[in-house]
């Protein structure tokens, strides 16, 4: 069932090879997106028993043994931040970004009957479930900021650049989710390698060790993990670590930048073939 | 621009079919192809089959467990604004494939369609809905992804509740819906598209015959309404009241396009007299039998005498059988038998048989004696006619076969 606005001429035909992204499509279906977002909220907790608490449990109790296992018996670093605080300020935004990579990757092949039935730009499908996170993330920011509380520790006011830091963490969560959404329509093996992906970059991302382990020049090449960026920016902003991640943002930045942009163009290749081998 | 609501040239698409059109491939297929490829390709440089021909059997290419199939080829006509046009065939002539097209579900592999004016398209009732959610937020998520705006939903929510008949359960999850309501809120939801341009494919097929009926008589409403209507059915009788026009699709190509009157009509003298491999009866050779009586045509008719291609379970049927004899004599003491139902040929009342497909043998005996037998004769294809009138349909998995009868309950003392 479908329904596309167009009040002139649609001209259909095959299409070779790489595609404009046609943002203007995306935009006038903008209502598609808020819906279809929502209803990933909505959803994510029915019929549980816990509900919305499944938002803290994940990357509370990964904090809870991180702190156990290598801030008390391997003594790692933490930048002279409590082990606790300092895992949990980089377990936010990863929680968000591992589960919007995970969520969008599965997205399409989850929507056959959309994609098989209804036309609209299937760019729709992994960006809202990308977007969906976000009321997880604003829950377990929440807990963190009264965690902070707890510990005396109280934001300085680079606390205003943690939007941007955001936003790094969602492109990447995109453009990996856009790459490997529409590998999955073609090889259902991507649905395999998405939790050994997301947990080989866990341990490949500071979390729960400090990246000043690494000494420059190397710590800004680490920053060609996007995640690396993510994570140290959300603990200099919101802890004041006297880790300014200046030069690792912008490395990230690009790469996920580039990220964004390849798979968005793979994802609108692919594209004509989704209805078809779904 | 012109009086031109559907343009469509030269419109080719091409599917794998086969091992390579299974879900879910895996990156060592993948990697095996890009090896075989170049060699296939070669291959078929040279030994390229003809795929020009107008046979009943779709052109295929290829080999090695993939084959490229062309479900339409070269398929080229003209719609005109504010017409209303029923594209029928047998499964897999291309119809919903063309659909789908015009829809820009999918791509087509060669060719191009030019359309003039918006374009709403329902290939399935109730595309999105999801079970957890309530019937109110359903429609909201429906209407969105029919293309309906906010704003448009909130003007149309109390039409469309009132058209469903659901306000009490408005406020309930879809899954505690029974089929019925569930299936006359996706229709209601859909029914208040206002394209200028509406492709409908089959959504009459499902739900019990109230429902059948209220979206015809909203299908015929839409269409005079001055809108371009493409419509796609196996129900001739829906076809030929709502459509003026007829596209007869054969095997990905179009066989006829005129006054849908003509179309249907060619449409239903291909099941007559013929097999389902598209072979003249009389042409049959796999038969069996003396041969002193032989059937050479087979029709199914209604009640009225009406041609049929689907028998609605509990309607009237009758089965025609024209049979030849050798002399050219009367021969006493014919007998026939239908496998399928293995009853004597005539008229059957309240056919009853779940919806499917059935397959039709025919026995002929002359005089005691085996005659003529056809196996595989054709497929009778049986759809839901609410046979217990019940509002419901019941499907081929629950029961095969259904059974008339009735109950009543006596109190003891």
């Amino acid at each position: 069932m479908q329904q596309i606005l167009h009040s002139s001429t649609t001209v259909i035909k095959p299409s070779k090879g790489w595609v404009s992204i046609r943002l203007r499509d995306l935009w006038e279906y903008r209502e598609l997106l808020y819906f279809l977002t929502w209803r990933d909220i909505k959803v994510r907790y029915k019929q549980t028993a816990l509900g919305a608490l499944w938002a803290i449990i994940q990357p509370f109790f990964t904090m809870v043994v991180f702190s156990l296992f290598f801030g008390r018996l391997a003594k790692v670093p933490s930048d002279g931040i409590p082990y606790p605080l300092f895992s949990f300020a980089a377990l936010v935004p990863w929680t968000f970004f591992a589960n919007g990579l995970s969520q969008s990757s599965n997205s399409l092949v989850g929507s056959t009957d959309l994609i098989t039935k209804v036309y609209f730009p299937r760019l729709i499908i992994p960006v809202s479930s990308v977007l969906s996170g976000f009321i997880d993330f604003a829950i377990a920011f929440i807990v963190f900021m009264a965690m902070a509380f707890y510990y005396g520790i109280y934001p300085a006011l680079s606390i205003i650049l943690l939007p941007f830091l955001l936003l790094l963490g969602l492109i990447t969560a995109l453009g990996v989710g856009l790459w490997l959404s529409a590998l999955n329509v073609k090889f259902r093996d991507v649905r395999y390698t998405i939790p050994f992906l997301t947990q080989f970059w866990l341990f490949a991302t500071p979390i729960a060790y400090p990246s000043s382990l690494l000494s420059e020049p190397w710590r800004t090449i680490y920053g060609i993990n996007p995640m690396v960026g993510v994570v140290e920016g959300f603990r200099w902003a919101l802890l004041g670590a006297d880790t300014a991640p200046g030069a690792i943002i912008f490395v990230s930045a690009l790469v996920s930048m580039g990220l964004l942009v390849s798979g968005a163009f793979y994802f609108k290749r692919m594209e004509k073939f989704f209805a078809d081998i779904i | 621009m012109s009086d031109i609501g559907i343009n469509v040239e030269n419109l080719s698409k091409q599917y794998k079919i086969g091992a390579a059109a299974d879900k879910g491939r895996t990156f060592r297929e993948a990697l095996t192809d890009k090896i075989v490829t170049p060699l296939r390709l070669m291959r078929n440089t040279f030994f390229r089959p003809d795929t020009s021909g107008f046979n009943a059997e779709p052109a295929r290419i290829g080999s090695g467990g993939s084959e490229l199939i062309w479900a339409l080829k070269n398929i080229s006509f003209q719609i005109k604004k504010g017409e209303v046009v029923g594209i029928i065939g047998r499964n897999g002539a291309g119809k919903t494939t063309l659909l789908k097209i015009l829809s820009r579900i999918t791509e087509p592999t060669e060719g191009k369609v030019s359309i003039n004016g918006r374009v709403g398209s329902l290939l399935e009732v109730g595309a999105g809905f999801h079970s957890e959610l309530t019937g109110r937020e359903n429609i909201y998520l429906n209407g969105a992804i029919l293309g309906m705006k906010k704003a448009e939903i909130d003007k149309k929510f109390d039409n469309i509740v009132t058209f469903a008949e659901i306000k009490r359960f408005i406020d309930t999850p879809v899954k505690r819906y029974s089929s019925g309501m569930y299936m006359r809120l996706a229709f209601a939801v859909a029914a208040q598209l206002e394209p200028e341009i509406l492709l409908v494919d089959e959504v009459l097929a499902v739900g019990d015959a109230l429902f059948q009926t209220k979206c015809l008589a909203k299908m015929s409403s839409i269409t005079q309404q001055g809108r371009t209507v493409l419509f796609v059915s196996h129900n001739m009788s829906a076809i030929s009241s709502i459509c003026k026009t007829g596209i007869l699709l054969e095997a990905g190509k179009i066989s006829f396009a005129g006054p849908v009157q003509e179309a249907v009509s060619i449409y239903l003298d291909q099941f007559s007299g013929t097999s389902q491999r598209g072979m003249q009866l009389s042409l049959r050779k796999d038969r069996t039998g003396t041969g002193e009586a032989k059937l050479v045509n087979f029709c199914l008719e209604d009640e009225n005498g009406k041609k049929i291609v689907q028998i609605r379970n509990g309607q009237t049927v009758r089965f025609i059988f024209d049979y030849i004899t050798k002399s050219n004599q009367e021969v006493e003491d014919v007998d026939f038998q239908i496998v399928m139902l293995t009853q004597e040929a005539g008229l059957l009342f309240q056919f009853p048989l779940a919806p499917g497909h059935y397959r039709l043998d025919a026995y002929l005996a002359a005089r005691g004696k085996p005659s003529d037998y056809i196996s595989w004769l054709t497929l009778v294809d049986v759809i839901d006619g609410d046979f217990y009138q019940s509002g419901y349909c019941i499907f081929e998995k629950e029961s095969k076969f259904l059974v008339d009868g009735s109950f009543s309950f006596q109190e003891s003392h």
